[in-house]
């Protein structure tokens, strides 16, 4: 099938600098280059600091490239979040005067949705993420991992041809990020959203992704991008797998260094 | 009914009794205190009778004006001093000082500038409560999560729309905060004024009752004061309650 591997982001030459007055420029991200074909589940794993979400709010659109181009579905974007983007941050961005229902309904209604149209869509979503019960409830009545769904059940509404997942499962306890991330799979072969994620855990990228993208300490470039090779049907039971071990120390030999240098050390004497 | 509003009840109640007992027996001289169900028939008197309405009308109108236009310039300034750090920073030791100053010190300059009328009374209480709104209007704008509005640009709200959906929403409680602040700084502004130079309103009943010895009077019309102030206040502390529940205290 020739149509899945048609790049639907394209970034060629993205470069990102701070201009921070007295501190001086800082240069964040790049030159780094990337096609995402439409229907992956792209993961990006980086040392603190190395630009993971400077680059994934370069691919949304709430932050300009000093430099190079950034392309969804061929058309180039500078500054605004396109339709079809959808993004998941790592903070809680719930609303908190509005319901779950109110909540997972917002932009819907702020694209002036019929109504009908709405419940429709909401209560497939609401359904779909398990939100049932908790429908009529307030964020402060819910849990963080709740929250999170939330979160989730809000741009999945919208039926985004692309997910920007900000390290949506930081804040959460390893059994939750687990369940989190078998959802997060099933979501992603039932809508054929392309997935880009963001995430400091290895295991978790090693599980998830088709393909990993390794970045270095600042600025950020991707020191290797690695393919996973995992079926499409899959959870995180993938974890027992002989190759699952392989791959994330894979992953971690080529973080390792990168993590030292962020952190301050020169990378010879570790 | 909660433990702790059943305590609250007997206290106020016990404290009533206690003075009604007090009086009664003389402890306290009627020439200094009447007893509290005096002062509750002298207000069931006052208000049937109809001779409080010009006074109340006075001393409400003016609170009124106060609270409107100190909630309306107390945000629109609060939201511009948000919108512009440096004048917020040039200004902020001007706020942290502002209620060490007594503005009651200033009703002569206002009686000159403005004359013996109303308007003196109103900036008076406009000025008490000004602050508390601009102060309270920059907290809420102030804690509006960053990611809500990331949130509303990957929606692709525009700037009106994301301070109606949005910030204002999320900066709500704390502007309501400011709301009944500023109500309650009108009030003490407003009567307060009336005390010193007025020639109508409750602050000048008051005080003219009480440089006529009208102890029955004095006593029912302060009685009328705190129950009026305390039912207003206390509506407004149950309505800001309910919204804070639902948002879990955030």
């Amino acid at each position: 099938m020739e149509e899945p591997r048609t790049p639907q982001v394209v970034l060629r030459n993205v470069t990102r600098i701070y201009e921070r007055g007295a501190a001086g420029p800082v240069h964040a991200l790049g030159p780094l280059d990337l096609d995402l074909p439409k229907g992956e589940f792209f993961s990006v794993v980086g040392p603190s600091g190395c630009g993971k979400s400077t680059l994934l709010e370069v691919i949304a659109g709430l932050a300009e490239a000093s430099d190079g181009t950034v392309s969804f579905e061929g058309k180039a974007i500078a500054g605004q979040v396109p339709e079809g983007v959808g993004v998941v941050f790592q903070e809680d961005s719930t609303l908190a005067w509005l319901t779950v229902w109110d909540n997972i309904a917002f932009g819907l209604r702020r694209r002036g949705a019929m109504p009908g149209e709405i419940k429709r869509r909401v209560d497939d979503v609401v359904r779909l993420m398990g939100l049932g019960d908790f429908a009529r409830a307030y964020p402060a009545q819910l849990s963080g991992g709740m929250r999170q769904r939330v979160c989730i059940a809000r741009t999945l509404v919208l039926e985004p041809r692309l997910i920007l997942l900000d390290e949506p499962f930081g804040a959460l306890d390893q059994q939750t990020r687990l369940l989190m991330g078998d959802e997060v799979l099933k979501l992603w072969r039932e809508t054929g959203a392309t997935v880009f994620l963001i995430t400091h855990a290895l295991d978790e990228a090693a599980m998830l992704s088709d393909r990993v993208g390794v970045m270095s300490a600042r600025p950020g470039r991707f020191l290797e991008i690695v393919e996973t090779g995992w079926p499409r049907e899959r959870d995180s039971r993938i974890a027992a797998h002989e190759d699952f071990g392989r791959l994330t120390s894979h992953l971690w030999s080529l973080l390792r260094d990168e993590s030292l240098k962020a952190l301050g050390y020169r990378t010879a004497a570790a | 009914m909660r433990p702790a509003l059943l305590l609250r009840l007997a206290t106020v109640l016990g404290f009533v009794v206690l003075l009604e007992i007090l009086c009664r027996l003389g402890v306290i001289p009627n020439f200094t205190m009447i007893p509290p169900t005096t002062m509750a028939l002298g207000l069931y008197r006052l208000l049937i009778s109809g001779a409080l309405l010009p006074d109340l009308e006075t001393t409400l109108s003016g609170v009124a004006i106060a609270v409107t236009a100190a909630i309306l310039i107390g945000f629109l300034a609060g939201a511009l001093l948000h919108a512009v750090p440096r004048l917020r920073r040039a200004l902020d030791p001007f706020f942290a000082s502002y209620y060490a100053v007594p503005v009651w010190a200033f009703y002569p300059l206002f009686i000159v500038l403005f004359g013996l009328n109303d308007i003196p009374k109103v900036i008076i209480g406009f000025l008490y409560a000004v602050v508390a709104m601009i102060v309270n209007t920059l907290n809420g704008l102030d804690r509006v999560p960053p990611v809500l509005r990331k949130m509303a640009r990957t929606h692709q709200m525009g700037r009106g729309a994301t301070v109606l959906f949005i910030i204002l929403p999320s900066a709500a409680p704390h502007i309501f905060t400011g709301v009944k602040l500023a109500i309650a700084y009108a009030f003490i502004g407003v009567v307060g004024s009336e005390f010193i130079l007025a020639s109508a309103g409750i602050g000048y009943q008051i005080s003219f009752a009480y440089n006529n010895f009208d102890n029955v009077i004095l006593y029912s019309l302060i009685l009328f004061i705190i129950l009026f102030v305390s039912t207003v206040n206390l509506f407004l502390y149950s309505w800001e309650r309910s919204i804070l529940q639902r948002r879990g205290g955030r």
